[in-house]
């Protein structure tokens, strides 16, 4: 029998109904891999007993004839960001170390709700605020990835779901809850050759998520395969009261829907995304990317979006203006961490918090909002990007007059070296460039491995699709998935 | 545009956290460089356009007028509510005292 850490989501479903194996015996070897795996620091916390009684649960939900949930069976990750009941949960800060939530997220309820138990919380960038995992209070997430020449310079996996993308490529879990606010669930799968798509914006409930640029900020689903992610995203997503900007719309049934057969429909080629400094590699995987989705009967065609390259400048102003407001909840009396020198007031203790409690990056997105939002600033930043953005999401509806989604590639270069980005916030922050412009017009969009690089590495590709439309992204995907034939996988090191 | 370290240090205090000379001077040239870049926004024509407000189309809601209507948001929660404040007392949160 193939291992059990092999399997995904839906051969684990599949598996556990058909009898071919029990959920305990699933998430026995889940949590062993999770044990083994230490040396990548995925994981904030680790939960097995939480896996383990999920895992009973639905065992005995079968023996008694009890219909099952779409992920019975299926123990996933959780990226550190999700509220979860009684565990902790710190978005990576110092400032929430030891927070131990009292109620749970209404995303990761509707996983436990169908079935699915946890490995652990996953870490992340801190407050999802990053692109390769270097801005945790815990510790860089290692990428289970190496280059093939046998050097062994550790890897980002990406972020701001590094833990995320480094669990499921690594085998450790078969899926992982993913946020992206602006590229943070595509880039890290684009890293780490798997899947991961962000639907349109209000899908999955923000109820319970830690809050970092609240117009943007949408949670997915982290896989190795386009239907597990579409079984995954089913199961979180559905309209949720508790959040002021989630869809009242029906689940589609995504999974069940899902073709690979692509006659009559129009990819469109943006040619703004061709910049200058982008890796010939990723070009390379473009143009077969178009040969696939060709080959899958549809028709390609170049279409514009021409304020592209304003989409990552406006961004940097948009979610560090959000962030600095989201982020004034943190003052130290609430929940969390305190700082009170002696003799402090209420004002100095307000700010002792805040520095000690507060990574470099956050402080840096801090002063940023507070800086573009302040007297005097605010026309000239804040609604001038929020003015882009109007274009920005014009762009994509006019593309929509001449194709059904676009392809593009998810990330400008393969996954680069920790370290290689730190002492350069803004060289950091270029790696989104292709990620950012479908966050700012709210629209699903997923990443799905394409191939290797020269040096080993996974080069993914991006689906951009229309409002509401994940189904033709999960298509456009699952057609790739089918021509490009990805079954590589990091030879385990850790 | 470019923020110097005074200019810091007032975001700094506005953002109510604290920061060293040390840190000031490394923040300012970063700061200064991403707004710096930020700034080629300014190249764009908006004048014939809103600026954004709601990325999907939707209509706020409300919720039916009746107390505790969910229960999981309602009242009666003072203890979840203080279960994870660093300093709690008789069913209050503690502050340092802010009237001398």
């Amino acid at each position: 029998m193939t291992e059990l850490t092999e399997l995904g989501v839906k051969a684990i479903r599949d598996g556990v109904a058909a009898g071919d194996f029990t959920a305990l015996e699933v998430a026995e070897a889940h949590n062993a891999a999770v044990a083994a795996a230490g040396e990548l620091n995925a994981f904030i916390v680790t939960t097995p007993d939480h896996a383990l009684a999920a895992a009973e649960k639905v065992d005995s939900d079968r023996a008694a004839g009890k219909a099952l949930g779409a992920m019975a069976g299926v123990p996933i990750g959780m990226k550190d960001l999700f509220a979860t009941q009684g565990v902790q949960t710190t978005a990576a800060s110092h400032i929430l170390e030891r927070f131990t939530p009292e109620y749970e997220s209404t995303v990761s309820q509707n996983l436990w709700n169908a079935g699915a138990g946890m490995l652990g919380k996953l870490n992340l960038d801190q407050f999802a605020m990053g692109s390769s995992n270097e801005t945790s209070y815990f510790g860089n997430v290692v990428s289970p990835w190496r280059h093939k020449d046998g050097g062994n310079a550790d890897l980002a996996p990406g972020g701001s779901s590094g833990g995320s993308s480094a669990v499921v490529a690594a085998r450790i879990a078969p899926a992982a809850t993913g946020t992206d606010t602006g590229g943070s669930i595509r880039q890290p799968a684009a890293f780490t050759g798997i899947c991961g798509i962000k639907p349109t914006y209000g899908r999955c409930s923000r109820w319970g998520v830690v809050a970092f640029a609240s117009s943007l900020d949408q949670a997915g689903p982290m896989a190795r395969s386009v239907e597990d992610c579409a079984i995954m995203l089913e199961a979180m997503a559905g309209f949720d009261p508790k959040d002021s900007t989630s869809l009242d719309l029906p689940v589609p049934e995504w999974e069940a829907n899902l073709s690979a057969d692509l006659r009559g429909k129009k990819v469109g080629i943006p040619r703004e995304y061709r910049m200058e400094g982008t890796d010939p590699e990723i070009l390379e995987s473009w143009e077969r990317g178009k040969e696939w989705l060709r080959d899958a009967g549809a028709e390609v065609v170049d279409i514009s979006l021409p304020h592209t390259k304003y989409a990552l400048p406006a961004y940097y102003i948009i979610a560090p203006a959000e962030a600095s407001s989201n982020l004034a909840r943190y003052d130290g009396v609430r929940y969390g961490l305190r700082e009170l020198p002696d003799g402090a007031g209420l004002q100095d203790m307000y700010a002792a918090t805040r520095a000690e409690g507060f990574g470099d990056e956050v402080k840096r997105r801090i002063l940023i909002g507070t800086y573009v939002l302040s007297a005097g600033f605010y026309d000239a930043y804040y609604n001038q990007a929020q003015r882009v953005r109007t274009l920005i999401a014009r762009d994509f509806e006019k593309a929509w007059a001449q194709c059904d989604v676009i392809l593009a590639p998810t990330t400008p270069t393969a996954a680069f070296a920790l370290g290689d980005k730190t002492d350069d916030p803004l060289a950091m922050y270029l790696n989104d460039v292709f990620a950012v412009p479908a966050s700012l017009a709210g629209l699903p969009a997923m990443s799905v491995p394409a191939m290797l690089n020269g040096d080993g590495l996974p080069l993914g590709l991006q689906l951009i699709g229309k409002a509401f439309d994940e189904q033709g992204v999960l298509n456009a995907g699952l057609a790739i998935q089918q021509r490009a034939g990805f079954d590589a996988k990091p030879e385990k090191w850790w | 545009m470019s923020v110097d370290q005074t200019t810091v240090a007032k975001i700094a205090s506005l953002a109510r956290i604290k920061m060293s000379e040390d840190e000031l001077a490394r923040m300012a040239p970063e700061l200064s460089q991403i707004l710096d870049w930020v700034e080629q926004l300014g190249e764009v024509d908006t004048s014939q356009v809103e600026p954004m407000t709601a990325v999907i189309p939707n209509t706020l809601r409300l919720r039916d007028d009746a107390i505790d209507a969910d229960p999981l948001t309602g009242g009666d929660k003072r203890d979840a509510v203080l279960a994870n404040a660093p300093a709690a007392e008789h069913g209050f949160f503690g502050v340092p005292k802010v009237i001398e």
